[in-house]
C-alpha cells in the first residue's frame, strides 16, 4: 500500500527525533463480522447454497505516531472508528491487519501473558464512569486491584500507601475508600477511574471520551486533573473525543478521522488556524460558539455513509463540496504539506482547495 | 399580553423521604415568535420546567403552585380534554432522543396522519398531503419514500428532522425543544439547529430551547434563563448574559468552557458539584461553591448562608444573588450622595 510507504518516507522529515515516538500505528485495519456463525452465513441464491459474509469496516488503514509527552487527540463523529483505534491500541480487541508498536516493540500479536508488562505502562480511562467501576467493589478494592496484579511482591503496607497517595493526587478523600461506586457523583467517579489508571504509574494513557458524560462545570475539573497529571507524571495521552473545544485546549496534535480513515493530522494550533481537509473545515465551522455573529457554517449535505458498504475512492466524496471524478475512484493518501500538516485529500494535493 | 406567561411556578415530587421541591419561583414570559433558552446542568430542573408547561409532570411529581397562562388561559388547572387541544396542536414538543419519541411499529406516514387526524377532521389523503409538505419543509431527501418507511430505517439526524416535521404539523404557536441535538454529532447538530431556527423565523413560531450547551443557546435564542438547583438564578437577553454574566454561577459556567482559557493553561473550574434537591444548602443554594460569599472588606456576608436571595434588576437582566444586590445598592447610595 503506498500510504504505508508514504508514512515511512515522511516520518523523519516531519519529526527529526522519530525514535521519540512512543506508539506507532501502521496500516491498522479492523473489521467486525455482521454475519454471525457459519450456519447463519449460508443463503440460497438462484437455487444454490452460498456463503454470504458482511463486515463493518471500522478502521481502514490508519497510520499514526504518538510522541512521548504529547497529547494526541483523535476527533471525529460517531461511527468514525476513533474508539476502535483506542481499544485496538490497548489490546482489548485485536486488529484484522496492521501493526502496533509500543516503544519499538510490536504488541498487537502478543499473548495476554506477554502483554502484562505493557499493560502496566499503558492504562485506559473510559467514557462512562458509571459502567467502568465494579459496583460490588469498594473504592479501596478498586484501586488496590491493579497494584496487586502488577506488583505481586509488594507488602500490604506498600499497597495501602500507594493507594492513599494516588487518591490524594486526584483530589479524593482517602476516607472514601470504604464506600462503593454508586455513592459518588459522575465527576467523583471519573476521578476514581483516573486514580485507578494512575495507580500503577503508567507512562501512556488512552482516554476514550473521558469527560463527555459530565456536566460543564465538572468537565473543567476533570480536564484540569488530566492536565496536572500529564505535567507531574510526564504522561503521554491518546485522547479520543468528539468535542473540538476540548481538543483545542488540551491537544498537542490532532488527528481527524472520518469513516475509519485519518483525513488530517496537524498540530492543534495549525489545525484550528488553517484546517485543510474539507471535512475538518466543516467540522470546525459547526462548533456552536459564544460569539455574536452567526458563523458561516459549512453545511454538509447527506449523512455519514455506513461502514458496511464503504464508498469507493475518498470516503468523504459523497458529502464533499469539492469532489470530482478522481475523488470517486482513487483513495487519497496522507500527504505532508509545507508546515508539517498531513492531509488526505485530492483537492488539497492538486491545489484546488 | 404575552403568549405564554409563567408565574411563581412551583413543582414538587412527593417521595417516600418527603417532598422534594424540583422547581420554585420560576417566572418568565414568551412573546409570539420569540426564542427563549433554558440553560443549566443536569438536575437543575430545566426538563421539569419544560414538562410542567404542558402539565406533563408524571406522578409522584405535581404542580404545587403558580400558574402557566397560554393566551390568557391557565393551563395547569385545565381539564385533560382542554389540554389535549393545546398539546401538540398549539404547543408542541421535541425531545432529546428521536428513537424514543417515534413509535417503532408505525411507519412515519401513519404517525403523522394519526397526529393530524387527532386534531383536525380531515381525510387520510389530505393528512398525507400535509405530512408530505412538512417533510419537504424539513429538507428530507425523497419525502414520498419516507412516509412509508419505519423509524429504524433512518439515521439519527433524519429521525430528528422527522420529529421537527411532526412538531410543525399543526402549525403550533410554540415549540418546546428539550435538548434536541444532544444525541447528534456536531455537523448534524449544526444542520438541525439551523433548520429549526429557519423554520421558527419563517412561521413566527415561539421556541423554548432547553440545553446544557451555552454555545447553542447563544447562537439561537434571544433571551435566556439560567437554572441552578431548581431555581432560576439569572434571566435576561442572551447576548447580555453571555457577554456580561452577573451571577457567580453563570460566570463560572461560561469561564469553565475550554474556549475561554488559553490553550494548555488550566481551565477556570467551579469547585464542588451541584447539591441534590433533597438536601439543599441553607440560604443561596450556590454558596458552598461560590467565590464571592465575602464582602469587599473580607468579612463573610451572612445573607448568603442564611437567606434565599431575591431577584434584583440589573440593567435588562434579573439576578438572584446577594452579592449583586449589595453591589447595586452601593452604587445607588453613591449616586444618591453625589
Amino acid at each position: 500500500m503506498n500510504a504505508q510507504a508514504e508514512t515511512i518516507a515522511v516520518t523523519p522529515t516531519q519529526n527529526e527525533e522519530s525514535n521519540e515516538s512512543l506508539l506507532q500505528i501502521r496500516g491498522l485495519k479492523k473489521r467486525f463480522s455482521l454475519s454471525g456463525d457459519f450456519l447463519e452465513q449460508l443463503r440460497f441464491k438462484g437455487g444454490k447454497l452460498v456463503r454470504h459474509q458482511e463486515y463493518v469496516h471500522a478502521i481502514n488503514g490508519v497510520n499514526l505516531d504518538i510522541k512521548r509527552g504529547e497529547a494526541l487527540c483523535v476527533v471525529g463523529e460517531s461511527g468514525c472508528g476513533k474508539s476502535t483505534v483506542a481499544r485496538t491500541v490497548m489490546g482489548l480487541i485485536s486488529p484484522s491487519e496492521g501493526e502496533i508498536r509500543y516503544d519499538g516493540q510490536r504488541i498487537d500479536n502478543l499473548s495476554s501473558k506477554q502483554l502484562l508488562p505493557y499493560r502496566k505502562r499503558m492504562q485506559m480511562i473510559f467514557q462512562n464512569p458509571y459502567a467502568s467501576l465494579n459496583p460490588r467493589m469498594t473504592i479501596q478494592q478498586t484501586l488496590e486491584e491493579p497494584l496487586r496484579l502488577h506488583h505481586p511482591d509488594w507488602s500490604r503496607q506498600q499497597i495501602l500507601d500507594k493507594v492513599e497517595e494516588v487518591m490524594r493526587s486526584v483530589g479524593i478523600d482517602p476516607d472514601w475508600g470504604k464506600r462503593f461506586g454508586h455513592e459518588f457523583s459522575g465527576g467523583q467517579r471519573q476521578r476514581i477511574a483516573i486514580a485507578r489508571a494512575l495507580a500503577v504509574d503508567p507512562e501512556f494513557i488512552v482516554a476514550d471520551e473521558p469527560i463527555s458524560a459530565l456536566d460543564v462545570s465538572i468537565q473543567a475539573q476533570v480536564l484540569n486533573l488530566l492536565m496536572d497529571a500529564q505535567r507531574d507524571r510526564n504522561l503521554t495521552y491518546l485522547f479520543i473525543t468528539h468535542d473540538l473545544a476540548v481538543v483545542e485546549h488540551f491537544g498537542t496534535r490532532v488527528a481527524v478521522m472520518y469513516l475509519g480513515t485519518v483525513c488530517e493530522v496537524a498540530t492543534t494550533a495549525t489545525l484550528f488556524a488553517k484546517p485543510r481537509h474539507p471535512y475538518t473545515q466543516a467540522l470546525l465551522s459547526a462548533i456552536p460558539r459564544l460569539e455574536d455573529d452567526r458563523p458561516q457554517h459549512i453545511r454538509l449535505t447527506g449523512e455519514v455513509p455506513t461502514p458496511v458498504n464503504l464508498p469507493s475512492g475518498c470516503v468523504f466524496h459523497g458529502r464533499c463540496p469539492y469532489a470530482n471524478a478522481r475523488c470517486k475512484q482513487e483513495i487519497p493518501a496522507l500527504k505532508t504539506q509545507d508546515d508539517g500538516t498531513r492531509v488526505a485529500c485530492h483537492a488539497v494535493e492538486e491545489g484546488r482547495l | 399580553m404575552a403568549l405564554l406567561e409563567v408565574s411563581q411556578l412551583d413543582v414538587r415530587f412527593a417521595l417516600r423521604q418527603g417532598e422534594v421541591r424540583a422547581l420554585r419561583d420560576v417566572n418568565f414570559t414568551l412573546e409570539r415568535g420569540e426564542r427563549l433558552g433554558i440553560v443549566g446542568e443536569s438536575g437543575a430542573g430545566k426538563s421539569v420546567a419544560a414538562f410542567s408547561l404542558l402539565n406533563l409532570i408524571a406522578k409522584p411529581g405535581f404542580i404545587a403552585g403558580g400558574s402557566i397562562k397560554f393566551e390568557g388561559k391557565t393551563l395547569n388547572t385545565m381539564s385533560e380534554r382542554g389540554l389535549r387541544k393545546v398539546r401538540g396542536n398549539r404547543i408542541s414538543m421535541i425531545f432529546q432522543d428521536p428513537m424514543m419519541t417515534l413509535n417503532p411499529v408505525l411507519s412515519i406516514g401513519e404517525q403523522m396522519v394519526e397526529c393530524l387526524k387527532a386534531h383536525r377532521r380531515i381525510s387520510t389523503k389530505e393528512a398525507r398531503g400535509i405530512a408530505l409538505d412538512k417533510l419537504r419543509q424539513v429538507q428530507i431527501p425523497s419525502p414520498e419514500k419516507r412516509l412509508d418507511q419505519y423509524p429504524h430505517e433512518l439515521s439519527g439526524g433524519m429521525r430528528q428532522r422527522i420529529i421537527i416535521a411532526i412538531a410543525l404539523l399543526l402549525d403550533p404557536d410554540i415549540i418546546i425543544a428539550d435538548e434536541p441535538t444532544t444525541a447528534l454529532d456536531v455537523t448534524i447538530q449544526a444542520e438541525i439547529m439551523a433548520l429549526l431556527l429557519e423554520l421558527c423565523e419563517q412561521h413566527n413560531v415561539g421556541l423554548i430551547l432547553i440545553t446544557h450547551d451555552l454555545g447553542v443557546v447563544s447562537q439561537v435564542t434571544q433571551r435566556m434563563l439560567v437554572m441552578y438547583a431548581g431555581r432560576v438564578i439569572e434571566q435576561g437577553p442572551t447576548r447580555e448574559i453571555i457577554n456580561d454574566p452577573q451571577h457567580p454561577y453563570t460566570q463560572g459556567l461560561i469561564n469553565a468552557l475550554p474556549q475561554m482559557a488559553t490553550p494548555g493553561e488550566k481551565l477556570n473550574q467551579i469547585r464542588g458539584s451541584m447539591p441534590s434537591l433533597s438536601n439543599l444548602p441553607s440560604g443561596c443554594a450556590f454558596h458552598p461553591r461560590c467565590d464571592f460569599i465575602n464582602r469587599a472588606d473580607g468579612q463573610p456576608r451572612p445573607a448568603c448562608t442564611q437567606q434565599v436571595p431575591d431577584f434584583v434588576d440589573s440593567g435588562n437582566c434579573r439576578v438572584a444573588c446577594h452579592m449583586v444586590a449589595e453591589m447595586l445598592e452601593d452604587r445607588r447610595l453613591k449616586e444618591e450622595s453625589l
